[in-house]
């Protein structure tokens, strides 16, 4: 689960990591009163949505009066913020964060992760603040430092004074940086966090480290027992139709084409996908119905399929193991009524009862296509989807 | 021959008397010899009650005392289990197998941290389990697809798995043991280390490695094979398709920070001798191709 920018300096700011005073707005007069309450002479109005890059995509502007202050909102709510990460269409700004304006001496970069190879939290800093971290790990990850902590003792003073010196932080400002990455630490360690970043952390003309962006992603396994996160989850920032497929313990992601694919299996589904754009196709989603479909859940999953207008041909996949293939041809057939299925549909099934299933499926009188394995299953639906078949 | 379990291996349940740890102990022990494998079960609380003539503890250390037993499988809810991983590793079973799926990050750093200088092999969790072919099953998968043989499997997915070895079978293929080693990105058993166990077994005469998007043990591993395998490797990684940043359903399977695309691991493979295929239903005939 992600959060915006405001909340995550706000969690972070509880930890004590220092951030420029800001108030997050989601009205042009509430960002105004914002400004005015702040006070200063120069102010930065940010776009919150979940996507990076904000800035280069126009919604990052700096306002020096209050009357460019709304202006600035004025222009920013409401669109729709185009970044690297939201797909063309965009997301639309629904919250800004009115900041103060900061004088940045330096632009730093740390983050923390947990690390697969060493399977331990592992803190990242950078010189290369303010650009984006995966650039500079892919032409100069000489310049990206590492600590790897211990889980039965945290961040030690030695690991944090050698990361905050590597990236350039004056001696008087050591101190303060190094209990800035402590705290990072302790919040990446307490809210059972998946990815934190702050980025840019900045160095002040006076001397002072400050976050002055913020991102958390959490682990959402572990979201069971962080109640108070749940409730800064924002669903206008996540896809309708993975919302309303996790309300059924499906897993679905919308992905560009026009074939709709349901599996069982995370791996499977994945494969599924790959096959289809083998044979020329191009998946519509990703569906991982899991080990207990019933036809409830199977029905669910045909209507979020169906939502999305450039479907053109549905394929199921399933290789029963404890998910008996009787039951799930009973789930697709019930499915395909219900639904009143206008699209093609290639149904390949393998494994237990697979033979009750396939029969299910013929005395079913729907024109469901059977296959008789991945590839044929493929090819089947590819051409179903062209419409040529 | 076979790794990691045979059918002189005496297995625990960790969470018996759950609906899932009863209908899997029950499944496993009626495969092969698993009715003399399948010696007791862990719940706490329920200790002296039996599971259809199988044994419950409170503990695993009573029930290792009790049976001798020196494998456990784990089916307990994901706010327990890296707790009940814990107790197993601390009790000195030798082989602890994770199904549960969904376990928080943070509670397996802390395990696999506890279980440094420990002589436990962890395998998953969120995983299949493992199977040794017409002698011993521990864990989720459809025995009756399976039958002993020449090919060993080493797999992060379970139904990918399963449809690499009914592609096995097609091809009159049976397999020396299956391991899914799991989808999580803090996990027991790697690809690199199954790969190992697969060369020193003498009935092992290829091995199909099955990866998805996500981390970089793959890639580990096809260097490790370049160096040090004897034994042909044909490989296939899931998620070609899969976008960046969005995690497919398993926890482990994302591509972050310009790492762990399904293109990379694939290059890295051929690069190091594995066999690789871009077709999930080939996996099957290029194992035979390679067997001859």
């Amino acid at each position: 689960m992600k959060i915006h920018e405001y909340q995550a300096k706000e969690l972070l700011r509880r930890y004590g990591v220092p951030t420029p005073k800001a108030v997050a707005s989601f009205t042009v007069e509430d960002a105004v009163s914002a400004a005015r309450e702040l006070g200063g002479e120069v102010w930065v109005v940010k776009a919150q949505i979940h996507a990076g890059g904000r800035g280069k995509g126009g919604g990052v502007k700096l306002a020096r009066s209050l009357e460019e202050v709304r202006a600035r909102a004025t222009e920013i709510l409401g669109m729709q913020l185009v970044t690297h990460q939201t797909g063309p269409q965009g997301q639309k700004v629904r919250r800004l964060l009115v900041e103060e304006g900061a004088a940045i001496a330096k632009e730093l970069y740390v983050g923390a992760v947990v690390d697969r190879v060493t399977q331990r939290i592992v803190l990242m800093a950078s010189s290369e603040g303010g650009m984006d971290i995966e650039e500079v790990a892919a032409h100069t990850p000489e310049l990206i430092h590492k600590a790897v902590v211990d889980p039965g003792v945290g961040l030690t003073d030695a690991q944090g004074t050698d990361l905050v010196r590597r990236i350039g932080i004056p001696e008087t400002s050591v101190p303060e940086a190094v209990a800035l990455l402590k705290s990072l630490y302790q919040a990446f360690y307490d809210t059972d966090a998946a990815l934190v970043e702050i980025n840019p952390l900045i160095l002040t003309a006076n001397g002072r480290v400050l976050a002055l962006d913020a991102k958390i992603t959490f682990d959402d396994n572990a979201l069971y027992r962080h109640p108070d996160i749940l409730q800064l989850r924002d669903l206008d920032e996540e896809d309708p139709a993975e919302i309303e497929a996790s309300r059924f313990g499906l897993s679905y992601i919308s992905l560009e084409g026009d074939i709709g694919c349901l599996v069982n299996g995370a791996g499977l589904a994945m494969a599924t996908m790959d096959i289809i754009k083998l044979f020329g196709g191009q998946p519509a989603n990703f569906l991982d119905v899991g080990g207990g479909a019933t036809t409830e859940k199977v029905t669910e999953a045909f209507k979020i399929m169906l939502g999305n207008p450039h479907l053109k041909a549905i394929l199921v996949n399933i290789f029963g193991g404890i998910m008996k293939c009787d039951v799930i041809a009973q789930g697709v057939v019930e499915a395909a009524r219900q639904v009143q299925l206008a699209v093609p549909l290639v149904v390949r099934l393998e494994g237990t009862n697979v033979d009750l299933g396939k029969n299910i499926l013929a005395l079913s009188g729907l024109p469901i296509i059977t296959a008789s394995n991945m590839a044929d299953a493929a090819q089947k639906v590819v051409a179903a989807a062209r419409g040529t078949n | 021959m076979s790794v990691l379990i045979d059918r002189n291996t005496r297995v625990l349940t960790q969470g018996i008397t759950g609906k899932t740890g009863q209908f899997h102990t029950r499944a496993c022990a009626a495969y092969a010899d698993g009715k003399a494998c399948f010696v007791g079960g862990v719940t706490p609380d329920k200790g002296g009650q039996n599971f259809e003539g199988i044994p419950i503890f409170d503990t695993v250390a009573a029930a290792r005392a009790a049976t001798g037993a020196n494998a456990t499988v784990i089916y307990v809810p994901p706010p327990y289990a890296a707790a009940a991983i814990d107790e197993a590793v601390d009790a000195g079973i030798e082989l602890v197998i994770c199904i549960t799926e969904g376990i928080p990050v943070r509670d397996m750093v802390q395990t696999r941290f506890r279980m440094q200088g420990k002589a436990s092999i962890l395998v998953g969790p969120n995983c299949p389990g493992v199977i040794t072919p017409d002698e011993i099953k521990i864990g989720i998968m459809p025995g009756h697809i399976h039958r002993k043989g020449p090919v060993g499997v080493v797999s992060r997915s379970g139904t990918l798995t399963y449809e690499a070895v009914g592609q096995l079978m097609e091809v009159g293929l049976g397999q020396s043991s299956c391991v899914g080693i799991g989808g999580d990105p803090v996990n027991g058993l790697k690809h690199i280390d199954v790969m190992r166990l697969f060369n020193d077994d003498p009935q092992t005469e290829a091995v199909v490695m099955v990866g998805e998007i996500g981390g970089s043990d793959e890639e580990a591993c096809a260097r490790w094979i370049k160096q040090n395998m004897k034994k042909p490797v044909i490989g296939f990684i899931a998620g070609v398709t899969a976008p960046p940043g969005k995690r497919m359903g398993h926890a482990g399977a994302i591509i972050s920070g310009g790492q762990g695309s399904a293109a990379d691991k694939l290059a890295v493979m051929e690069e190091c001798g594995i066999r690789v295929t871009h077709n999930p239903a080939e996996m099957g005939r290029l194992v035979r191709s390679v067997l001859g």
